[in-house]
């Protein structure tokens, strides 16, 4: 087995091989705007690093988000045209899953919440019964219309750290590691779990204005 | 000739996810998969509608342009694509996919200007475009008269619009008259039933000291709202077909008359028109009259390849790669603002041309 996952859904741009047992390379970058020019250079990097050629990967593994679109969008593309490119197999997991993931590892058992940023003061959010276990979401609120649901566990992504008055208990990681995402798919493919479509976890419909009807020059 | 460059475009800088395939001057394929339905009762174009589309229909065109061309991706030589200019988010996902694409496959990444691609794909149709080129650039977003001494590194601006693009003033007009969107092809449909003299509107910029190559069609949009308007007012019945026929004619008027004037200053022979406006059947019939009339030579390719397609970024990554201009690197941005002097974004670092696989 040998994995080349990324995610774009966060501020973080991550890509990491994975050869089924290990990370064998990971690169992140934090950088909300760039995601379209960052990607393709990690992607590369972390293939050198990790000493693999592209057409050697088995699988691709790409976060679904939610995630503010523009950004997400670049990892999903990328993930179709290499899935079609190489006739590979490409594998959805939900961002926040990669983060309660990390969480486990880095000795949160659970429960917990992980959060990342929706903008417009909301956030993406689901609640895990265990790293691996996701109870509820993902769906997107306002902080404050979730502090009931939220209260007293702790919570991890950079969704938290926002809004401290909803979240009191903030753990790590706070970003994205493509190295998780990657693990959580390898312990996922050995376990025979099913994976979600590469499709992206909008959660939001599109802003579209409708323009009121025609406006007329003549004065009234 | 089997020796010429066959390159694969990718195009979505607005609505239109395009996908084409040429062989040099040849096309090969031209598979388009439009979102316009989805944007109609928005009256135009929504860019995050547009944007989720583009990432649905990106790998089932490209699919569909290398089966219409009976080719495996393996067999081209480079992968282009439209950096810009055009929607942000809409290019995004044709820039990431053009170089997923090209890592995967190992083929140079050629990212393109949009506008300088309106031009080349006229070489798909009529063969080498003369150089100098005069091209006149029409479209819901541009209005611009373009000289081009080499497409691939050198496209001058000589005029512009300096409000609404001619294609917004027939999408604005067609709202008017309740016509529905987009407007382009009703208006130019109920003109044909209409008398084009049956009103006198106004011609933007051609008073004798307005700029020479600059275009103006916001006052010409505001005469038609305004003239139909007062009809209205006094429950007189709104002549549609006169109304449309009498603004196309003057959008056309005054198109045709810069062009062949932009044509004759700079000593030049030949005339491109491109863009969606260049479908419009009576600047097309203008244009061929008046350039028969001034010994002008007029290039228009079909309407198909008018409109924004794949075939037209291709055609440029053909000829970028037919010049040996060096490919793009892999942090290539999407620039919704590229100017049109920059036909092809060039490789930034080491990575340029060089492709790891
Ligand atoms: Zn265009």
């Amino acid at each position: 087995m040998l994995l080349l996952a990324f995610d774009t859904a966060t501020p973080a741009v991550t890509a990491a091989v994975h050869d089924g047992t290990t990370v064998l390379a990971e690169s992140t970058s934090i950088d909300a705007r760039r995601h379209g020019e960052l990607l393709m250079p990690a992607v590369d990097h972390v293939l050198r690093e990790a000493g693999v050629r592209l057409d050697a990967v088995t699988g691709i593994v790409v976060g679904v988000g939610p995630g503010p679109y523009t950004g997400l969008r670049v990892g999903l593309v990328t993930a179709a045209a290499f899935g079609d490119a190489l006739g590979i197999p490409v594998h959805g997991v939900c961002t926040l899953d990669g983060l309660a993931y990390a969480a486990g590892v880095a000795g949160l058992g659970g429960p917990f919440v992980v959060a990342t940023d929706a903008r417009r003061k909301e956030v993406y959010w689901a609640r895990y019964d265990g790293p691996r276990t996701r109870a509820t979401g993902p769906a997107v609120d306002r902080p404050g219309d979730i502090a009931a649901e939220v209260a007293g566990l702790p919570v991890v992504g950079a969704g938290a750290a926002l809004y401290p008055e909803v979240f009191a208990d903030v753990r790590p990681p706070a970003d994205q590691s493509a190295g998780a995402l990657a693990a959580l798919a390898a312990a996922k493919l050995a376990d025979g779990e099913e994976f979600l479509p590469p499709l992206p976890l909008y959660l939001r419909r599109p802003d579209a204005q409708v323009p009121a009807a025609y406006k007329a020059v003549l004065p009234k | 000739m089997a020796d010429e460059p066959l390159v694969l475009g990718i195009e979505t800088s607005c609505d239109e996810t395009g996908v084409g395939i040429v062989r040099g001057h040849t096309l090969l394929a031209d598979a388009v998969a439009s979102s316009v339905d989805e944007h109609a009762r928005f009256g135009g174009v929504v860019p995050e509608v547009a944007s989720r589309a583009h990432l649905e229909a990106m790998v089932p065109t490209i699919q569909r342009a290398l089966k219409e061309a009976g080719l495996a991706a393996s067999d081209l030589d480079g992968i282009a694509v439209t950096a810009g200019p055009g929607l942000a988010g809409a290019l995004l996902v044709g820039v990431s996919a053009a170089k997923a694409y090209a890592y995967a496959l190992g083929k140079p990444l050629y990212g393109v200007n949009h506008l300088a691609s309106h031009i080349c794909v006229d070489q798909l149709e009529h063969g080498a475009l003369p150089e100098p080129t005069m091209a006149l650039l029409v479209s819901g977003g541009h209005s611009s008269l373009l000289l081009a001494p080499d497409i691939t590194s050198d496209v001058r601006t000589l005029g512009s619009t300096i409000d609404d693009a001619a294609g917004e003033a027939f999408d604005k007009v067609a709202r008017v008259l309740g016509l529905g969107f987009p407007g382009g092809p009703v208006v130019d449909k109920r003109a044909r039933e209409g008398d084009p003299q049956a009103i006198r509107f106004p011609r933007g910029l051609t008073g004798s000291r307005d700029p020479l190559y600059d275009f103006s069609f916001s006052g010409l949009k505001t005469a038609v709202a305004r003239w139909v308007e007062e009809r209205r007012r006094e429950g007189v019945e709104v002549p549609v077909a006169d109304v449309a026929a009498s603004f196309q004619e003057a959008v056309t008027d005054v198109l045709t008359r810069k062009a062949i004037r932009a044509c004759r200053d700079n000593g030049v022979d030949h005339l491109m028109i491109g863009g969606g406006v260049a479908a419009n059947s009576r600047l097309r019939s203008m244009a061929q009259e008046r350039c028969a009339d001034a010994g002008i030579e007029l290039r228009v390719p079909r309407p198909k390849l008018c409109t924004d397609n794949g075939a037209m970024v291709a055609a440029l990554g053909a000829e970028m790669v037919a010049r040996n201009v060096a490919p793009s690197s892999l942090d290539l941005p999407a620039d919704s603002s590229l100017p049109v002097t920059e036909p092809h974004i060039p490789g930034t670092g080491a990575d340029a041309g060089h492709v790891h696989r």
